[in-house]
């Protein structure tokens, strides 16, 4: 089997085993009532998973996502209340804004040769301390188009509910898979990834790509505050703190090396669905405390990168041995 | 004496950015210089920048050898709070001070030992390693206090938080000492040189004959250790361990220290005392946003505003853009030579 495959393979044998786990212990996990609720509470990490996802695959990492989460919520939120709009010029704006100011932290990270670990530490801030400045308050969101699209879901066999958001999760989900996989900006991205000095001498636009690549990031990640305001019908400034994190773990347990150069857009997927199941099942248990999840995630984490290391470390000895 | 000018122009970036936000804080907040003594210590701002500034300064210390190293550490915050947890709890069982405080500091060391032997033995690179324990170590603190707030109430370890020797706050002596104990190791024995080396090249290093493994772990447990202390520290201020809130997201605020205070994200060079300069600088952003009377939901935009100004003044890009267009081309060697500069 490739070897690239390999960590797929895995994050998809964990998931299953720890579904059957969960499924032998509780019956009621397998009803499509809890697959749709997995789909539509993670649906924010999710898609935000997949921009970390481009960006990871890139070399980089993008540290503002949660706080760009809560910007627009409140964002929102605000301009709702205070104008006219109908949500959706809201929402255009809304991702006119997130995607602009994504591509500002890729020109900065290229044009100023900056690390972006720094860059987007400090668009966290400027994200978060926007948040603030627009409203230290929760704003409530009371707006019919919102009430008309949590209404909004298929009715799966079994009197599950894929809603609207969900979907919209697997729809972002299966685009970031063919952009990666399928597009010629994909390519650029892995080749960035696997060295950009070598990608530059074969002819990858460096600037471009890097700028494309945070500002795809900005706008998942506004599109992910949208998911978010309508699956808590408010915005505030302190929600999602710590999301990025929540992605960056998402997107290693989904097998996508954080050196970059490798990875899946649909192992994401599975990563974000094995932490929503975690949770589910410590909710279902009941007596287990919910810090247990940080330290399973933390674990599942330490698995995922010894099982890479081993892998990288035996596909180079098999390099040098086959010459 | 060539040192020491060599030194200072090293630092003075740092010290005219401090002079500058302090001068602008007390322009405009005049009584930022009155210092009082009250219930024998000193209180005023700039004791309160000091105070505060100490747990971020602490884990600068560490921060910087092991960003020195070419690495990073972003479970500090979560160390600190697994400390502040092993203490309060020790505290709260009732095993004495000096037992809580040896099981708080040696949780520190422990979790040092963790990312050090992933990143020195398993070749792990730095930020994934340190991840690991920055998920999990919130859940491990909570384990801990078993989800509640820990509160204690015994003197001896509220005074590591507020109390004072000398009329001097007990953190910022801490602070003080840790600072003078590692930079007095690192740079008076061949340690430093060494750490500098692994940053620069770990495989050459480990072929010239510098043990890297013993040395990364060293780095690595000495970060631990700094985060241990702030943890102390911290539990000890509020009198409780808080393990969803206690060094939260200082490890960002640590290491953006180290980057303000000059100290190249890409190891090889760096500078202790650079490094808690930026500590205070970052605290004295913080205490003037709220001393000079703006709303304080703007703290954060004016933060990452100067943070952006002070890196985009430190880039590659910026230096070479300002060789070129300054008329006297000796100035752009001087500044290259200045890249090459060590601080003793």
């Amino acid at each position: 089997m490739n070897a690239r495959l390999l960590p797929l393979a895995a994050t998809l044998v964990i998931f299953l085993a720890a579904y059957a786990v969960c499924y032998a212990q509780y019956p009621a996990m397998l009803s499509t009532r809890v697959i749709g609720n997995l789909l539509t509470d993670n649906a924010f990490l999710g898609i935000v998973a997949v921009g970390m996802t481009f960006v990871i695959i890139s070399g980089g990492i993008d540290l503002s996502v949660g706080s760009v989460i809560a910007f627009a919520g409140v964002f929102i939120a605000v301009l709702l209340r205070d104008t006219g709009l109908h949500p959706l010029a809201v929402f255009a704006l809304l991702l006119v804004l997130a995607t602009l100011f994504g591509a500002a932290m890729g020109a900065t990270i290229h044009f100023l040769e900056m690390p972006p670990f720094i860059v987007t530490l400090a668009g966290m801030f400027l994200a978060r301390g926007m948040a603030y400045v627009l409203s230290i308050d929760a704003v409530p969101i009371t707006h019919e188009f919102y009430d008309q699209m949590q209404d909004l879901y298929w009715l799966m066999p079994g009197k599950g509910r894929l809603t609207l958001i969900g979907g919209l999760m697997l729809l972002v989900f299966i685009m970031g898979g063919i952009l990666a996989h399928r597009t010629r900006f994909g390519m650029n991205v892995y080749a960035i990834g696997g060295g950009a000095q070598t990608a530059a001498l074969m002819g990858v636009p460096l600037g471009r790509t890097t700028i494309a690549i945070y500002a795809l990031s900005g706008l998942l990640a506004g599109l992910a505050g949208i998911v978010f305001s309508i699956y808590t019908s408010a915005g505030y400034s302190l929600a999602t703190v710590g999301v990025e994190l929540d992605a960056i773990a998402a997107v290693v347990i989904g097998g996508t090396l954080l050196t970059g150069g490798s990875g899946f857009v649909a192992g994401t997927l599975i990563g974000v669905l094995i932490m929503g199941l975690i949770q589910t099942y410590i909710i279902f248990d009941g007596a287990l405390s919910s810090w247990w999840t940080k330290i399973l995630i933390g674990m599942l984490l330490f698995a995922f990168i010894v099982l890479q290391k081993g892998l990288v470390w035996t596909t180079a000895k098999r390099r040098i041995a086959g010459g | 004496m060539n040192g020491l000018v060599l030194f200072s122009r090293r630092i003075w970036p740092q010290l005219l950015t401090l002079a500058v936000i302090v001068g602008l804080i007390s322009v405009m907040f005049p009584g930022f210089f009155d210092i009082s003594i009250a219930n024998g210590r000193l209180y005023g701002s700039p004791i309160d920048i000091l105070n505060r500034g100490a747990p971020v300064a602490l884990l600068a210390i560490g921060m910087t050898l092991v960003i020195a190293t070419r690495g990073i550490d972003l479970s500090v915050g979560a160390v600190m709070a697994i400390c502040g947890a092993v203490s309060a709890w020790g505290i709260t069982e009732g095993y004495g001070l000096f037992p809580t405080l040896a099981m708080a500091l040696s949780a520190g060391l422990a979790c040092g030992l963790w990312n050090g032997v992933l990143v020195a033995l398993l070749g792990i690179q730095p930020i994934v390693a340190t991840l690991i324990l920055m998920v999990a170590g919130r859940g491990i603190a909570q384990l801990i206090t078993e989800g509640a707030i820990l509160t204690f109430n015994h003197e001896g370890l509220i005074f590591f938080g507020s109390g004072s020797v000398w009329a001097i706050p007990t953190p910022v002596i801490i602070g003080v000492l840790t600072g003078a104990i590692v930079t007095l190791i690192v740079r008076r024995s061949a340690l430093g040189m060494l750490i500098e080396a692994i940053g620069i090249n770990l495989r050459a290093s480990t072929l010239a004959g510098v043990n890297t493994r013993v040395l990364l772990i060293a780095v690595y447990m000495t970060s631990g250790f700094c985060a241990a202390l702030a943890g102390i520290i911290a539990a000890a201020d509020i009198r409780g361990a808080d393990a969803n809130n206690a060094g939260l997201w200082l490890e960002l605020d640590a290491i953006l220290a180290v980057v303000v205070g000059g100290t190249s994200l890409l190891g090889g060079r760096f500078s202790l005392i650079a490094s808690l300069i930026g500590a205070l600088i970052i605290q004295a952003v913080n205490t003037g946003i709220l001393l000079s009377g703006f709303p304080p939901e703007f703290n954060l935009i004016i933060k990452a505003v100067i943070i952006l100004i002070i890196l985009v003044l430190q880039s590659p890009t910026m230096r070479t853009v300002l060789v070129f267009f300054s008329s006297d081309k000796a100035a752009g060697i001087d500044s290259e030579k200045q890249k090459e500069t060590v601080a003793p």
